[in-house]
């Protein structure tokens, strides 16, 4: 690569102005403290070892006004506190400097700070409850070893005392959620659950004071022991999962330059940007709200919004959508009046509703639930109506039985069955590079009968490559390689990447015309690279069948013709050859034109595709299939695919979707492979069936202990006993998820392929 | 038995202190980065 560069002088500007703007948005992300430093809470990707810690950490060290600077390696991230003598973009640059990229994390994000707290009041729930339950479980075992008369009261009112308040405190959860349920009319497992406990804890007290042979304290406190482990794991899984998402929502800074009145610029963040402002655009940047160009043209790369791999023209008049990529040329753009018109305010909507449609999914653990806890409650009734009239009115007797009963069938196994598994599955799945937004979207994962694709961005990789070049001499190709390294418009950046091995000649003046290519000198002649009619002015004809493509001129020569195609994402093929191996018919719903779609889908063996889909054509189909209960897999990555990723029963997007395509994603792959894919698909598979056969050992559990509880046989030795065995029988066989997958098929002859850019294609 | 006048009475205010010292490291963030933790104890501090 070393051999290639150019001397384009506009790179290093900007690259420095980019780096001014990212630290603009950082000035909006401080939380001021009561003693008046500022805490900024910084996203590094980049740090994963112990050096990455010392590196940072050292650097800061003798920086001016740093309060503390501390390096979190679970989150990644920094924790900076400084005060207002400290230079932001001083501290900033250096980090940048020690070859780490920085993002800054909003702390006015709430809701982040809402599970922190959540899982933190978990585990200390979780910590009183197993004090609690190993304490009672020392004096149960004296008294089950034959302590007798005072001393065994005395161990029953001690027990008391440590398991009342624990019960209160550590089962919050619990009744919570049970108490919710049953005020909407449903039942969930927290309704047996909060039962059998506060059941237990009340017949132990009573028991207790009245002098009884019997107390469950150690049920009760173990049981909520047991469940909240599960509870703590799932609520950790899911704001790991959440990390993740900020982590990369924060990749690009987000703001645009705002055109003042008096003709200089200022940077306002995207939220600021009200309708009629008056924005400045360079090559590279995003547009940040629908508008239209009122001076300059330049080219915009629109795969991302509606699906097309072809970049649009863009002249004063034109508008252009939130999202869009300004590739070539500087233009000022007004934003659009009504923002309730807007792209994006459409896609909102459909997002909005499709949201309201996804309530309705219940939950395999609760759809258990509502034929498991009437069950149980109406079996510890009729024993207790069996045992009223057995023992001819002993209601004392009959009620011992009959919460004996529900003790015993207090889904302790059945509430660890499902969050084990799952956050066993999402550390698996983690591994492989596939985050999973909570536990449901496995089991949805795991329904489905059909897949659909996007194409841009998501089959393909987005950017074209070179797939045929016309032969030229050693000197024509340097020039080539040269010119193409001045543009940033993605055709030129794959004949500067498919020339990256090759000599280059130092060009006089390069100059990049908006809409129609670059254009240079070289030993007074001009030289042009792309619109073939446009590069053939300077040049001899072009046949005409080749005038869609890309044209190399050099004055007063034969022009060169280049064939551009896109890219097919790495492991495409394999991954619908695996889905349809394991009867998962694919399709492609694409917003691109349709030969385009035609060749992508006979590349990669996908018989049923659907070109030129607006964003709404696709919700809806995603809808209409849904309504049909044939339930799909919807893979994406763009604007114009959010509203069927949140539509879909279930969906994923790679890493580099546009924002509001990955937040409404159940699973996001950070691997640029498809077989991603494939991978999840079967991990939820095995999940599903791990979960059903925890069901089955729970069930079996029952079927043993029910009868014995039914016959008054159980006492607190067996109740805990058998709880404990089943619990720690589910909790193995889930962790059975961790080991014994099929990798996903291994693709290492066509990596190497694709970095020498050599790999699949399709012409344009 | 009387020795379970002082017995009980110690083993529960230990398991106490225990429960306690989790308490106070969760609440100073001593969890909030294990995998840090366990990369700053090989780092020379001089």
């Amino acid at each position: 690569m070393t051999c290639c560069t150019v001397n384009v002088p506009k790179q290093p500007i900007e690259a420095d102005t980019s780096r001014f703007r990212k630290y603009e948005t950082f000035l909006h992300a401080g939380h001021e403290n009561p003693d008046h430093t500022i805490r900024y809470v910084i996203s590094v990707p980049g740090i994963h070892c112990g050096v990455c810690i010392a590196a940072i950490e050292n650097g800061l060290e003798h920086k001016h006004g740093i309060v503390s600077a501390r390096v979190n390696l679970t989150l990644k991230r920094l924790n900076l506190q400084i005060d207002d003598t400290a230079d932001l973009t001083d501290i900033l640059s250096t980090v940048e400097d020690l070859g780490f990229d920085v993002y800054p994390i909003d702390m006015g994000d709430l809701a982040e700070l809402e599970t922190e707290r959540q899982s933190t009041q978990l585990l200390k729930a979780m910590a009183v409850a197993g004090f609690a339950s190993m304490n009672i479980m020392l004096l149960s075992v004296s008294v089950w070893s034959g302590a007798e008369n005072s001393t065994k009261d005395l161990f029953h009112i001690i027990s008391a005392i440590i398991a009342v308040p624990v019960v209160i405190y550590s089962g919050q959860a619990f009744y919570r959620s049970a108490f919710g349920a049953l005020k909407a009319g449903r039942l969930n497992m927290d309704v047996p659950i909060s039962l059998a406990v506060l059941l237990a804890l009340g017949m132990s007290i009573f028991e207790t004071m009245s002098g009884g042979a019997e107390a469950y304290f150690d049920a009760a406190t173990m049981l909520l022991f047991f469940l909240l482990i599960g509870r703590y794991l799932d609520q950790k899984m899911r704001e790991k999962a959440r990390n993740s998402v900020i982590a990369l929502s924060n990749l690009a800074a987000k703001g645009a330059n705002l055109v003042m009145p008096d003709g200089g610029l200022s940077y306002i963040p995207a939220d600021e940007i009200e309708p009629d402002m008056l924005l400045r655009l360079r090559p590279g940047d995003r547009v940040p709200a629908d508008g239209v160009i009122t001076s300059g043209t330049t080219e915009f790369d629109r795969s991302l919004v509606t699906g097309e791999s072809d970049p649009l023209e863009g002249k004063i008049g034109q508008s252009i959508e939130a999202g869009a990529l300004n590739l070539t040329g500087v233009i000022d753009l007004k934003v659009r009046k009504s923002s309730d018109e807007s792209f994006l305010a459409e896609i909102g909507r459909m997002l909005e509703a499709a949201e309201q449609g996804r309530g309705h999914y219940t939950r395999i653990a609760d759809r258990m639930a509502r034929i498991y806890a009437p069950a149980v409650h109406l079996l510890a009734l009729i024993t207790f109506m069996f045992w009223l009239w057995t023992t001819n009115g002993d209601w004392h007797t009959s009620l011992t039985i009959a919460i004996a009963v529900l003790i015993i069938t207090c889904p302790c196994a059945l509430g660890l069955a499902v969050p084990v598994a799952h956050v066993v599955a999402a550390s698996r799945l983690m591994k492989e590079g596939i985050l999973m937004r909570d536990g449901g979207a496995l089991e949805r994962l795991a329904e489905i009968r059909s897949a659909a694709f996007d194409k841009t961005g998501t089959l393909t990789t987005g950017t074209p490559s070179v797939t045929e070049m016309a032969s030229m001499n050693d000197e024509q190709i340097s020039i080539l390689s040269s010119l193409a390294q001045g543009s940033n418009h993605p055709a030129a950046r794959a004949v500067a990447a498919h020339l990256s091995n090759c000599k280059t000649k130092p060009l006089d003046v390069l100059n990049e015309v908006p809409g129609y290519g670059i254009e240079g000198v070289w030993k007074t002649r001009r030289v042009r690279l792309g619109r073939a009619s446009w590069a053939a002015e300077i040049a001899g004809k072009i046949s005409s069948d080749k005038i869609s493509g890309l044209v190399f001129a050099i004055e007063g020569q034969q022009p060169a013709y280049i064939q551009l195609s896109e890219k097919i994402r790495k492991g495409s093929r394999d991954a619908i050859a695996q889905l349809s191996s394991l009867n998962i018919p694919s399709e492609i719903l694409s917003g691109d034109a349709s030969q385009k779609v035609a060749d992508v889908a006979h590349n990669i063996g996908v018989e049923k595709y659907s070109a030129e889909q607006l964003p709404n054509d696709k919700f809806n189909y995603m809808n209409q299939r849904e309504k049909d209960g044939n339930h799909t897999l919807m893979v994406g990555d763009g604007i114009n695919d959010a509203p069927a990723l949140a539509a879909a029963h279930v969906s994923m997007a790679p890493a580099t979707a546009a924002d509001v395509g990955r937040h409404a994603a159940d699973f996001i792959f950070t691997r640029s492979s498809l077989s991603a894919v494939p991978f999840a698909f079967q991990m939820a598979r095995r999940t599903q069936t791990v979960i059903k056969q925890n069901f089955g050992l729970a069930l079996t559990y029952n079927m043993i202990a029910v009868p014995l509880a039914f016959a008054g046989y159980v006492t607190p030795l067996f109740a805990a006993i058998a709880m404990s065995a089943s619990s720690i029988l589910v909790v193995a066989n889930a962790m059975r998820l961790q080991s014994g997958v099929k990798k996903p098929i291994s693709t290492g002859k066509k990596t190497k392929q694709s970095q020498s850019y050599q790999g699949e294609r399709v012409p344009v | 038995m009387n020795l379970l006048i002082f017995l009980i009475p110690i083993a529960l205010f230990l398991g106490f202190l225990g429960l306690a010292a989790f308490l106070w490291s969760l609440k100073t963030g001593q969890f909030d980065d294990p995998e840090g933790a366990a990369q700053r104890i090989l780092q020379n501090d001089d």
